[in-house]
């Protein structure tokens, strides 16, 4: 059928485009650019997980930074306390953050909205609060130093480049695997869970078990996040699992664009390269920078990429009403 | 034996008794509608029966198995399904794709089949999209496939909810004043629709406040008033039942 066919194309071929973009680009940027660009990338893979949760599915979390720690945390645990191979801390990362989010998700999914907001804003204040008190494991406010880099047999990716490919496959990948899930029967029923939960249960879709599952994805991707983070910075403190970043992360979904995956993607370019741009305004660089937060909203409410995307659609409009008129001539 | 057999069903809201010890059997190939006043306990009936609300006592029996206390999502795929009366569309999903999550309950790409798109994910996909499109034909919507459901008209809305209701393959589908809202030409059309339902071999139960559609459609009828049962049986004999106009029009004043 017409419509299917067009659907594949339409989804694969931006993203042919991105990952050839994302692998061209380190033989034209500087090696300081390159390490901003590896945030970039970490920071899109939890801005994706959580734009499954909460674009897709209507779900609030801001809380993630703490599964985004629960990653980096148990990464770094594993391999300096334990000596473990980095594989096993990433696995480990994924197990532990996916296990957390199914214990906490279980109780906190029955809640709506601004509760389920209020339910995981308490769980990542409590998981900071973990970090920085559970010393024996996590190093306290000292932290954890001289966390082993990604390594496969002998080779280790120890330069900005190698790291950057590393980070950006992995982004790539867990891309595909998003818009796998929301291309598919489990997308639209999450989908339908955001539309009415009442018609996605009369139509038999089990939400409580959706609902558990995404949240469960969408912890997985922090954690994978965090243990790239572990292993590219090397060395972890509690500070970049605060509240501050769950909002930060929900600021990049929401600029770029809640109902698009690649809204996250876009958001966590533009939210990350942001405040590095902005430096030469030196002291005034917070306000410009909140300046043009604010005109996003105001301008394109329902974020960059769907705001754009209609930007498009309007202009192809007018140049058929102009088509339609200069025919009749 | 009833396809749907409902069995002394009460449901009380505070000291308000919404549904009271209400009996009635839906057979197999029936059109049977649910009237009464507002406010009679319709949809509450229609709520229960779905698993949304739990009765306070009795239940409800699908091919002489109890459904009560079963979860919405677990009724829908025993094969009953329904439409709103405030209607519940998935507005930002376009019309073919709120067809096809009506496919859910009959198809299994899970969560891990879906995210690395296993080869059988495909498969099903395509069907999922070709049983849908033919679904939105039938109920005269295919023209409109692309659009999304929030930009559809009232009338389309309403024949939407049915087509994804249709796409779980229903026994029986439970219709919540499917024609609120709609025009004289409508109504008609919606009409012949039900009567279409009803010849694919899927019974139907409807709530309505047409009168005129209800009497010229359905096979049997029952009166609520006040979540009682007080009249149920063939249009003509409803129509002529004086506990059922005086539930209607009130009781004449006599006049000494």
């Amino acid at each position: 059928m017409q419509v299917k066919e067009n659907g594949i194309l339409k989804k694969y071929i931006p993203l042919a485009v991105f990952a050839l973009a994302i692998f061209l680009l380190p033989s034209h940027i500087s090696n300081y650019e390159m390490k901003t660009l590896i945030f970039v990338g970490i920071n899109a893979i939890v801005a994706m997980g959580l734009c499954l949760l909460m674009g897709y599915a209507g779900q609030i979390s801001i809380g993630h930074a703490a599964f985004y720690g629960i990653g980096a945390y148990t990464s770094a645990i594993i391999t300096t306390t334990y000596g473990l191979s980095v594989w096993i801390g990433f696995l480990a990362a994924i197990l532990l953050s996916g296990l957390v989010a199914l214990l906490i998700g279980i109780p906190s999914l029955r809640l709506k909205g601004h509760y389920l907001a209020m339910a995981t804003l308490g769980f990542g204040e409590i998981m900071f609060v973990l970090f920085v008190e559970m010393e024996q494991l996590t190093g306290g406010t000292e932290g954890i130093l001289s966390i082993p880099p990604l390594s496969i047999g002998k080779f280790i990716f120890a330069t900005s480049q190698q790291i950057y490919y590393v980070v950006w496959i992995v982004t790539i990948l867990l891309l595909v695997v998003a818009l796998n899930v929301i291309h598919s029967r489990v997308g639209r029923a999450l989908r339908a869970v955001h539309g009415s939960e009442i018609a996605a249960q009369a139509m038999g879709v089990n939400t409580a078990k959706y609902k558990i599952q995404i949240f469960v994805l969408s912890a997985v991707y922090a954690g994978i996040a965090g243990s790239l983070y572990a292993h590219f910075v090397n060395f972890i403190n509690p500070t970049p699992f605060t509240l501050n970043f769950s909002i930060i992360l929900v600021i990049i979904v929401v600029v770029g664009g809640m109902s698009s995956i690649w809204g996250a993607l876009a958001g966590a370019f533009v939210m990350t390269l942001l405040p590095e741009y902005l430096r030469v305004f030196q002291e005034y660089n917070l306000i410009i920078y909140a300046l043009i937060l604010m005109s996003v909203m105001i301008f394109m409410p329902s974020g960059l990429v769907p705001g754009f995307l209609n930007l498009i659609n309007q202009f192809k409009q007018r140049e058929g009403i102009w088509r339609f008129l200069e025919s009749k001539n | 034996m009833a396809l749907l057999r409902i069995e002394k069903l009460t449901k009380a809201y505070g000291g308000l008794v919404a549904v009271d010890a209400v009996n009635f059997k839906i057979y197999e190939g029936q059109i049977k509608a649910l009237i009464g006043p507002n406010g009679a306990g319709k949809t509450t009936i229609f709520n229960l029966i779905t698993g949304m609300e739990k009765p306070d006592e009795g239940g409800a029996f699908f091919n002489e198995q109890s459904i009560t206390g079963l979860k919405p999502h677990q009724i829908a795929r025993l094969g009953i399904s329904r439409t709103f009366q405030n209607i519940q569309l998935f507005g930002e999903m376009t019309v073919l794709e709120n067809v096809m999550v009506g496919r859910h309950p009959r198809t299994k790409a899970d969560f891990f089949a879906s995210a690395f798109r296993l080869p059988l994910v495909g498969r099903e996909e395509r069907a999922i999209a070709e049983d849908s499109f033919e679904l939105a034909k039938f109920i005269g919507i295919a023209s409109k496939a692309r659009a999304l459901a929030k930009n559809l008209s009232h009338g389309e809305r309403r024949l939407l909810e049915i087509a994804r209701a249709l796409a779980t393959e229903p026994e029986i589908i439970l219709l919540d004043e499917p024609a609120a809202g709609l025009n004289d030409r409508e109504t008609g059309e919606l009409g012949e629709l039900i009567y279409r339902i009803r010849d694919k071999g899927i019974t139907v139960f409807l709530v309505e406040h047409n009168m005129g559609l209800v009497m010229e459609i359905s096979d049997e009828v029952v009166v609520l008033d006040h979540g009682k049962k007080i009249a149920e049986g063939p249009p003509l004999l409803i129509q002529e039942d004086e506990q059922v106009i005086e539930a209607y029009l009130g009781k004449e004043i006599e006049h000494a």
